[in-house]
């Protein structure tokens, strides 16, 4: 019963909010809006006995993806109004609901549905994070490392795409070196 | 024994592509001389090989590697020397060895010295492949090497526009024959399941006379082809356009004479239906009388010796076709000798003359050039069948064979041929080398041969003048192989009154030639004499006007054909289709090009719809499999 | 109704997946559409761990854990190269980014 309180309601915020992510014209309120439905999500996770999934949902996606795209919003004028693409808007949600239709019926299909065996069973009476992490460092160990160095790379990535004066380097000039650098701009903001 | 035979196959072949490597090079003498080694090479073992099938009787047969075997079809490479492939062998290399050591003289100047020893010894291989298969399938592969490389040979000097021609006609006639020989095998294997000779020859005995029949005139059609009978004839007198050595290779010796061995080589099958072989003998009778008629007339003296083999192609088929097979292979190996000699010697006259090929602006060559006058003139003596020269040994047993089987109008005619060719022979013989000197005032100056030619040639001479000594040697080796009737003239008298009546008819017809072509006062003809006005002469000078007719009625609307199937058809129906799927496939990708427009928010509804009709299919196939349709 | 089972976790998430669509083919602003897509990722993790639930199967968890991360970088690199295309060009407009015009 609580369930299905639970689902419907958040639920129903999940959907309202993405909605206005995604239709609305000001920008910092897609931000915002998207970063509420991230955490609704994590709603649905923690009923889905999920807890781990859902810790990390809100860590990673509302914490850090969200403050990622925080940072990206500095390139905008926010007092602006987002304009839209100007396409035919029947033929992009005819689309898009054909598509996800054909997705559901593709997935609900007893032929598909009634066939499916799990892979690593959830065991009763052992906490999800424990079952997570046995399965994460055993079976999905290489997955997990290649993860790591993806996002090593990415990380690095992310630095040199946006780094500015990435050629001079602190670390490596002398003192005198430093001074002179330092004299060079007072110069410049003096005169 | 195996190692000769593989020795005297292969010789050639390496000395072929030896020569080929520096065929677009300047001339070399050694890619002459290397060649003419191998081929001599060649020689001793065929040579060798002879020796031994006629000291033990034994047959040397080998299988070199399977070539096909699917089904019940199996063609190896099989080669075999029996007793009429070691002849031929012999007569081939023999010949071919003095060829090309002639050539190197001949072709001294020539910018295609490379290429055409190239092409020679690759002729050579390929008639060797003929004459030592042991199966049908190999005899056609040689058929066409030969083929082939006398088209090659023919139009060597392919920048003439004759040379090129006479070598296209000589290869579509052979085409045409090769079609009718195809059938003849395509016959032979239905019927019997094998082309090996032996097995073809062992299950020809149980087959019906219509079947042996049919296969009998296909085959034969092939050898009226190659061997140049009416109507295919046009070509051997066209392929004079080549240089003098291929003449004499080729179409003296060699390639004219696979047809005869065809026949000779089928000899079981021809021995089943003696009315093929009756008509083979009539028609071999008629080219005779019909070459040496138009030989009498002749004002190329290269022609004359074409017109001259094509007859002697027409005795061997004549004795061929009577079932004198041993007498058809003797004849075919004395006038290789013989006549290669011949076509030797009108290269040297030639070569003197500056090219020039017509008697009549010759004259008095003799005096300047005596060792071709003699060499000439003994083969010429032989070619005539005056005893004790070769020719007597070998186109006197025709014609007792053709009495003694009672076929007289055949008697009669091969009879009055032999006296047109001692006449035709002769008169050439006169006209160049005797008489007044009619070539000073052309402002020629001939002189002869390098010596070295004149030793090559002097194998043939001696050839020439004591093979008929061969004659019971021969006739005690093959026996064993062909069919050995002895022709018996009923009555002695008869015999000796034939035998001296031949030869008398001969010498007046020598006599008559001389005296009438060294006469003081023999002009240059120029169209006004009665003579040359007259039907008959035109008639013989044109050939009896057939390769006129070929032309207007067989090339000529050939070539409108083609040229209405090229611009029509070709261009138009198969052409324009091509283009049209070319041009089908351009101008979709020019309009979905359109696609990527480069505004990313078009390419992302582009996938969307790609990735909705990827859903869709993926439902309908698996709702299709679902019901069970075999979709 | 009441009895919530996959079917209902299933449409929720095609609900989300074709908001995340329309988003994505709708947004001319490239920032704004790296938040549809984000929405598409996030609509297929709750249909992984759904399914994951429902099947007593780990392996749908374990998808969406990688989903996660993988989304992460890809939003560091994303946006990396949206900074550089802003610095160069001044704007991230989609419709002036048609530079690869075929």
């Amino acid at each position: 019963m609580f369930e299905a309180i639970a689902f419907y309601l958040f639920a129903f915020l999940t959907i309202a909010m993405f909605f206005i992510a995604v239709t609305t014209s000001q920008a910092l309120y897609a931000l915002t809006s998207l970063a509420a439905g991230m955490i609704f999500i994590s709603a649905f996770f923690f009923i889905l006995g999920a807890d781990f999934l859902g810790a990390v949902q809100i860590v990673v996606y509302s914490g850090a993806v969200m403050a990622l795209y925080a940072f990206g919003m500095m390139f905008f004028d926010t007092t602006r109004d987002v304009k839209e693409s100007k396409g035919n808007n029947l033929i992009i949600v005819g689309l898009s609901v054909l598509a996800a239709v054909l997705v559901v019926v593709i997935f609900a299909a007893p032929m598909v549905a009634d066939n499916i065996t799990p892979l690593y069973p959830i065991a009763e009476g052992v906490g999800n994070t424990q079952s997570v992490g046995v399965v994460l460092f055993t079976k999905y160990l290489i997955p997990f490392e290649v993860a790591a160095v993806m996002l090593l790379v990415a990380m690095v990535a992310g630095i040199v795409l946006a780094g500015k004066k990435m050629d001079l380097s602190l670390t490596e000039m002398s003192d005198a070196e430093i001074r002179d650098m330092r004299l060079e701009k007072n110069k410049k903001v003096l005169s | 024994m195996e190692l000769f035979l593989y020795t005297a196959l292969f010789a050639p072949l390496v000395g072929s592509l030896f020569a080929t490597l520096f065929s677009d090079s300047p001339k070399k003498i050694i890619t002459g001389i290397i060649p003419s080694i191998l081929l001599v090479v060649s020689f001793l073992s065929s040579a060798t090989l002879l020796v031994h099938v006629l000291s033990t009787g034994e047959i040397v047969h080998v299988k070199l590697m399977t070539w096909m075997q699917t089904g019940d079809l199996y063609i190896p490479f099989g080669f075999v020397v029996d007793q009429i492939s070691a002849t031929m062998m012999m007569v081939v290399t023999t010949v071919s060895s003095v060829v090309h050591v002639y050539a190197i003289g001949y072709m001294d100047h020539d910018k295609g010295f490379n290429r055409f020893f190239a092409w020679l010894s690759a002729f050579v291989f390929s008639m060797l492949i003929l004459v030592m298969s042991d199966n049908y399938a190999g005899l056609f592969i040689g058929w066409e090497g030969v083929g082939l490389c006398s088209w090659g040979l023919i139009g060597f000097w392919y920048h003439k526009e004759s040379a090129t021609w006479a070598a296209n006609e000589a290869f579509i006639m052979n085409r045409i024959a090769d079609l009718g020989m195809l059938i003849g095998l395509f016959l032979v294997y239905w019927n019997t399941g094998t082309l090996q000779y032996d097995g073809a020859f062992e299950a020809f005995a149980s087959l019906d006379t219509p079947t042996l029949t049919w296969i009998g005139i296909f085959l034969f059609i092939g050898a009226m082809g190659k061997s140049a009978q009416f109507p295919l004839h046009t070509w051997l007198a066209d392929a004079m356009e080549g240089p003098t050595p291929v003449s004499a290779l080729i179409h003296a010796a060699t390639m004219v004479t696979a047809g005869v061995y065809l026949v000779v080589r089928s000899n079981e099958l021809y021995s089943l239906i003696p009315d093929v072989g009756l008509f083979i003998a009539s028609l071999g009778t008629f080219v005779a009388i019909f070459a040496a008629s138009m030989a009498l007339v002749n004002r190329d003296i290269k022609r004359v010796i074409a017109y001259s083999t094509l007859s002697q192609l027409g005795y061997m088929f004549a004795a061929a076709g009577l079932g004198a097979y041993w007498v058809a292979l003797f004849h075919l190996m004395a006038h290789a000798f013989f006549k290669a000699l011949l076509f030797l010697g009108a290269g040297n006259v030639m070569h003197a003359m500056d090219s020039e090929l017509d008697p009549f602006k010759m004259g008095g060559l003799g005096k300047v050039m005596k060792a071709s006058m003699i060499m000439m003139t003994l083969a010429s003596v032989a070619l005539a069948g005056l005893f004790p020269l070769a020719g007597f040994f070998s186109k006197d047993v025709i014609l007792e064979a053709a009495f003694a089987e009672h076929h007289f109008v055949i008697y009669t005619v091969l009879l009055l041929t032999a006296g047109l060719t001692a006449f035709y022979s002769f008169r050439i013989i006169a006209l160049i080398f005797h008489g007044e000197e009619r070539y000073k005032l052309f402002g020629f100056h001939p002189h002869e041969a390098y010596k070295f030619m004149l030793v090559a040639m002097s194998p043939l001479l001696i050839l020439a003048v004591i093979a008929g000594a061969f004659r019971t040697t021969f006739f005690s080796m093959v026996e064993e192989i062909l069919s050995a009737t002895e022709y018996h003239i009923h009555s002695h008298v008869t015999f000796w009154v034939m035998t001296i009546g031949t030869q008398l008819f001969v010498m007046l017809a020598i006599a008559y030639a001389y005296k009438k072509y060294t006469a003081k006062d023999i002009k240059l003809p120029d169209g006004t004499s009665d003579m040359e006005n007259s039907f008959k002469y035109k008639l013989l000078i044109n050939q009896y006007y057939i390769p006129h007719f070929y032309n207007n009625f067989f090339i000529k609307p050939y070539r409108e054909l083609s040229k209405v199937f090229w611009k029509e058809i070709d261009q138009q129906v198969v052409d324009a289709t091509v283009d049209g799927i070319a041009k089908v496939v351009y101008t979709t990708g020019d309009s979905t090009r359109e696609m990527q427009s480069g505004n990313l928010s078009t390419m992302l509804k582009w996938m969307v719809a790609g990735i909705v009709i990827l859903l869709s299919l993926a439902v309908v196939f698996g709702l299709a499999a679902r019901v069970g349709l075999g979709v | 109704m009441m009895e919530i089972g996959l079917t209902h976790y299933l449409i929720l998430s095609t609900i989300l997946f074709s908001i995340g669509l329309v988003g994505v083919m709708r947004r001319k602003n490239l920032l704004m559409l790296f938040f549809a897509t984000e929405i598409l990722l996030n609509s297929v993790n709750i249909s992984f761990a759904a399914i994951s639930h429902y099947y007593g199967d780990l392996t749908g968890q374990m998808f969406a854990f990688f989903v996660i991360a993988i989304a992460a970088s890809e939003v560091a690199v994303g946006l990396g190269l949206l900074i550089v295309w802003h610095k160069s060009h001044n704007n991230i407009d989609l419709e002036q980014m048609s530079t690869m015009k075929g």
